[in-house]
């Protein structure tokens, strides 16, 4: 019985713990419980990035298996007692050790074909979508420590959520304003690092509907922990309505009432050296039908949040400190893309941000629970 | 005089303390790495407890960010510049020259020298953590969050100026290794009859002497940038970030090779011994190492995927790389061919060095992944990088330097470590590092970026995580069981014979532990493997055990203060350009008091008699 035993593992374990191995990597993940994976590719670069990946796991596995195999089989083989007679004294062999040389660098040959062409694919940003539409350019800024997302050809700006139309590739353009940051989002693409001082570009083409974290890849300080972002992958329809809703931004009331005249008073806070002229310089209405609104949004202003933030995703000023706050209302995240954003949360973040993000640059007065509450209300409307 | 006394041959009158302030010794200088080393590995160690504690639970306050910012720098600064590195200087120091039959090293000062400025430069930079600011810029130091507007405390000036000061004691060990290896072996002793472990601390010399120049001008540039407003990195002057990158990893590749060449060289002693047959293939052993040592500075791009450096050199860094899965390949196979029809004895070294084996398989498939250039952009900053490099660093080296320390115990303190405590060691540690480190493959590949101090839940790294901290706890439990070791060794341990295990080098033909003069008679080498050469022409398993001699006529050179004092005159050198300076020049007077300190010490180091207060025979 245990012989037969020891027969049957000896002939099939290799095989037993290939197939493991095997469903380890590809059939026990529930890919629903790992959104962040880049086991299930979504996009094309990450499908072909994730074909070579189960390639070289491949080889691998079967390397393993096969030395780790014969290491456990030695062992066990030429197990020796202390008053055993000395055994055959080998110094080596030729024939073996040219045989071993060769086979590994036969094998790495097979792995170094798929990655040179991987390599030079996912290069080349495609100058078409796989439907031959025009790619979508998107400029992707780093900024400490949250992502800034600006559409050249649309003109509008947004943060900390990417929103692209599925089978439309994304041409990626990428910086950083401070210190070096690398932009991810797993289940499109690999890596990329931001510079400050030359472009660097990205690119994908998402397959699939729905939302995706990403996150930043590259130590950047204090906050590198929080530094995500999400994806949302829209229909081309339901990408045309959010493209028209940010360029409607500027022209729409927070309750979607018609905009009453600018009032005259846009620098009291003395924000002078925040470059806020195209924030001020639009028209900000106060005719909103929530009074709680009404003082959030007075307040936006008199507490200095204007100075960094931009609610405007049209014309949005360049080199704004804080994130655009464009739709700010429905995002699915705040704080860097991290923090689930209630009511709750919102009040939190704003009350006190180095309670929630230690070592975040946004600085805020003191403020009343009130005062909060009505901020809150007023960004809520940004929808 | 001759003395009987051989344990207190240091005949004049001095106490233990200043004995081994002022030694010269190899093997005391040793044991002062060996301990110190061990010291900053477990601070080390409980950094990364405290790592592990923070991840194992989603959205964890356990520590601050700011915090565990600068417990992953200084882990990884510590187990690689003050654990690694230091523990495998202390089998160069003690081993090297028993190994080539050698009486000292070339230098000996030289070399106490490197010592007292490796713990001088440890101990400062770790003293950083009582002042709150410990370096927390990561391991790389990246600019531009390593210069000034981004990183403005002292953190990483500690971390700046710190490595300053142990790259002067790895150069300064480096010269000496490289010349005692050259020029001071045994009569007969030719290069191809050098034992493995002489071979690899030979090309890792090598290594260290031409890949700490770029790291060292790397950090003159940073310091520069931080002190005095240079613009080497910082574009605001027209410098680039990607410059650091390249001196930082032209340094850091060979590196990893400076941390895990040694283990080899410890591996293909231990095996031999304890599968009686001698090593398969030494030639083709040799000659990898010497290659991957060459391929090793002709791969550091490969860390830099990430940054876009476009296809071709994508392409070039990537086939470099797997290059470099040929000749280590070739090791592994011949570890095995070593095994393969020996008559294997699973003493604890045994047990470690087959653990380093089955362990570092594991580690360099996942290197060979990492070559592969677009998957590498998926998984490098994640976990997966992680695992894999522990399981090259701790699965490579630590077990390898454990097998090390389990082997040569006897020798350098003449008892032996119990083979039950060392053999529960063993099992504890195995389990504690897979459980630790595998599930962090899975973590890394499901999308988990190393460097967070937080992850939200609802992303599926909680059950790694936990499996990763559980795995943890159990192996700080086996370091315990081995310090237990250790202790009741020291204790009451059983004394060790001059040959406990069987060996094959001249280290196991002189008293355990060795008398200050190593070689009474200086030995003359026919053969590889020369100790089993005598035994086979004798006809017995175990020479008979060697005297105590009274070392009667052997000139040895005697203590010295100054390589300590110039150690003191190179801190505080370094620390004055930490100093805010108030004044128009750029050395402030703390920089000038260090200098002169030095140079003083040098100078009376240069005439000062090689044998002054030497004992007299």
């Amino acid at each position: 019985m245990i012989r037969d035993l020891r027969t049957f593992s000896r002939r099939h374990l290799p095989l037993l713990l290939l197939a493991a191995a095997a469903v380890t990597l590809t059939g026990c993940f529930d890919h629903s419980l790992y959104p962040q994976s880049t086991l299930s590719p979504k996009g094309d670069y990450a499908e072909m990035v994730d074909s070579l990946f189960q390639t070289t796991v491949w080889y691998a596995t079967v390397v393993f298996i096969l030395v780790e195999g014969g290491l456990l089989w030695a062992i066990y083989k030429f197990r020796g007692k202390p008053d055993d007679a000395e055994p055959k004294q080998v110094h080596g062999s030729t024939t073996v050790e040219i045989i071993w040389t060769i086979i590994p660098a036969l094998v790495l040959a097979v792995v170094a074909v798929p990655t040179v062409k991987t390599i030079f694919d996912t290069a080349k940003v495609p100058t078409a979508s796989p439907d031959g539409s025009q790619p979508l350019k998107v400029e992707v800024i780093g900024h400490q420590w949250w992502w800034e997302f600006r559409y050249p050809e649309l003109g509008i700006t947004t943060a900390n959520q990417l929103h692209v139309p599925i089978g439309r590739t994304v041409d990626l353009r990428m910086k950083t304003v401070d210190v070096l940051h690398s932009f991810w989002i797993p289940q499109f693409a690999g890596k990329r690092d931001v510079f400050p001082n030359r472009e660097t570009r990205l690119w994908f083409t998402a397959k699939a509907t729905g939302e995706y974290p990403g996150a930043c890849a590259e130590f950047c300080g204090i906050q590198h922990g929080r530094m995500d972002f999400y994806v949302m992958v829209n229909t081309p329809e339901e990408f045309t309505a959010w493209v028209a809703q940010r360029q409607a931004d500027s022209t729409l009331a927070p309750t979607g009432l018609p905009k009453a005249p600018a009032p005259a008073a846009t620098d009291s806070v003395g924000v002078a050296t925040v470059p806020v002229a195209a924030d001020t310089a639009a028209p900000v209405v106060l005719a909103a039908a929530d009074p709680k609104v009404a003082e959030g949004q007075a307040l936006f202003s008199a507490k200095g949040c204007i100075g960094c933030h931009s609610l405007n995703s049209v014309g949005a000023p360049k080199g704004m400190l804080g994130p655009n706050l464009a739709g700010i209302g429905t995002r699915k995240m705040i704080a860097g893309g991290w923090l689930p954003n209630s009511d709750e949360n919102l009040h939190r973040w704003i009350k006190t941000p180095q309670a929630v993000k230690e070592g975040v640059l946004m600085q805020v007065p003191e403020m009343t629970d009130a005062e909060v509450d009505a901020l809150v209300a007023y960004l809520r409307t940004k929808q | 005089m001759a003395t009987t006394a051989l344990e207190h041959t240091h005949v004049a009158k001095r106490s233990t303390l200043v004995e081994w302030l002022t030694t010269v010794d190899h093997k005391k200088i040793g044991i002062l790495y060996g301990a110190s080393a061990f010291l900053f590995f477990l601070i080390g160690g409980i950094e990364a407890l405290i790592i592990r504690a923070q991840l194992a639970r989603p959205d964890s306050t356990l520590v601050s960010p700011e915090f565990y910012n600068q417990l992953f720098t200084m882990h990884g600064t510590t187990m690689i510049f003050l654990g690694v590195m230091p523990l495998s200087a202390m089998f160069f120091n003690f081993f090297i020259p028993l190994l080539i039959g050698a009486r000292d090293v070339a230098f000996p000062r030289l070399n106490a020298m490197s010592l007292w400025v490796f713990m001088l430069g440890g101990l400062f930079m770790n003293a950083s953590f009582l002042l709150n600011a410990a370096p927390n810029g990561g391991w790389f130091g990246y600019a531009p969050l390593s210069s000034r507007q981004y990183s403005p405390g002292l953190n990483m000036d500690f971390w700046v100026i710190g490595l300053q000061i142990l790259g002067i004691a790895s150069l300064a060990a480096g010269v000496n290794f490289f010349t005692t290896i050259l020029n001071m072996r045994a009569r007969g002793m030719t290069l191809m009859r050098m034992p493995m472990f002489v071979w690899t601390t030979l090309i890792t010399q090598i290594l260290v002497l031409l890949s700490f120049p770029a790291i060292t001008v790397a950090l003159i540039m940073l310091m520069a940038d931080r002190t005095y407003g240079s613009s080497f990195f910082s574009i605001g002057g027209g410098g680039d970030p990607m410059l650091w990158q390249h001196l930082f990893w032209v340094f850091g590749h060979p590196e990893v090779y400076i941390l895990i060449l040694p283990a080899f060289g410890i591996i293909s002693e231990i095996l031999p011994v304890f599968s009686r047959k001698p090593l398969f293939g030494y030639s083709a052993m040799v000659f990898s190492s010497a290659f991957i040592a060459f391929l090793g500075f002709g791969v550091w791009s490969h860390h830099m995927f990430s940054t876009g450096m476009g296809p071709l050199a994508d392409t070039f860094f990537s086939l470099a790389t797997m290059l470099i899965a040929i000749p280590t390949g070739v090791k592994i196979f011949n570890w095995i061919g070593t095994l393969w029809g020996g008559s294997l004895q699973f003493k604890t070294p045994m047990l470690f060095a087959l653990g380093f084996i089955a362990m570092f398989i594991i580690g360099g498939l996942s290197g060979v992944m990492h070559s592969v250039a677009p998957a590498d952009l998926q998984q490098t900053d994640t976990y997966f990088v992680v695992a894999h490099f522990h399981y090259v660093l701790f699965g490579g080296s630590i077990f390898a330097l454990t097998a090390g320390a389990y082997y040569w115990w006897p020798k350098m303190f003449g008892t032996m470590l119990s083979e039950t405590i060392g053999k529960w060691h063993f099992w504890l540690m195995l389990a504690g590092f897979n459980l630790t480190f595998f599930p962090m493959h899975f973590a890394g590949l499901l999308g988990m970026p190393r460097r967070i101090y937080a992850y939200p839940a609802g992303l599926g790294f909680e059950m790694f995580n936990v499996m990763a901290t559980a795995g943890a706890f159990l192996l700080a439990f086996s370091i315990l069981v081995f310090m237990y070791n250790m202790w009741v060794s020291a204790r009451r341990g059983v004394p060790a014979p001059a040959d406990p295990w069987g060996g094959a080098t001249l280290e196991w033909t002189i008293p355990s532990p060795p008398q200050e003069w190593n070689f009474t008679d200086e030995p003359v080498v026919a053969e590889r493997d020369p100790v089993w050469g005598m035994k086979r022409a004798a006809g017995v398993r175990t020479l008979p055990e060697p005297t105590r001699s009274s070392g009667q006529g052997i000139h040895l050179p005697g203590p010295s203060w100054w390589p300590l004092v110039v150690s003191v005159g190179i801190l505080i050198f370094f620390i004055g350009f930490m100093v805010k300076k108030s004044w128009a020049f750029p050395f402030g007077p703390i920089t000038i008091a260090g200098f002169l300190l030095t140079a003083i010490g040098i100078f009376k180091w240069a005439y000062e008699a090689p044998d002054a207060n030497a004992p007299k025979h």
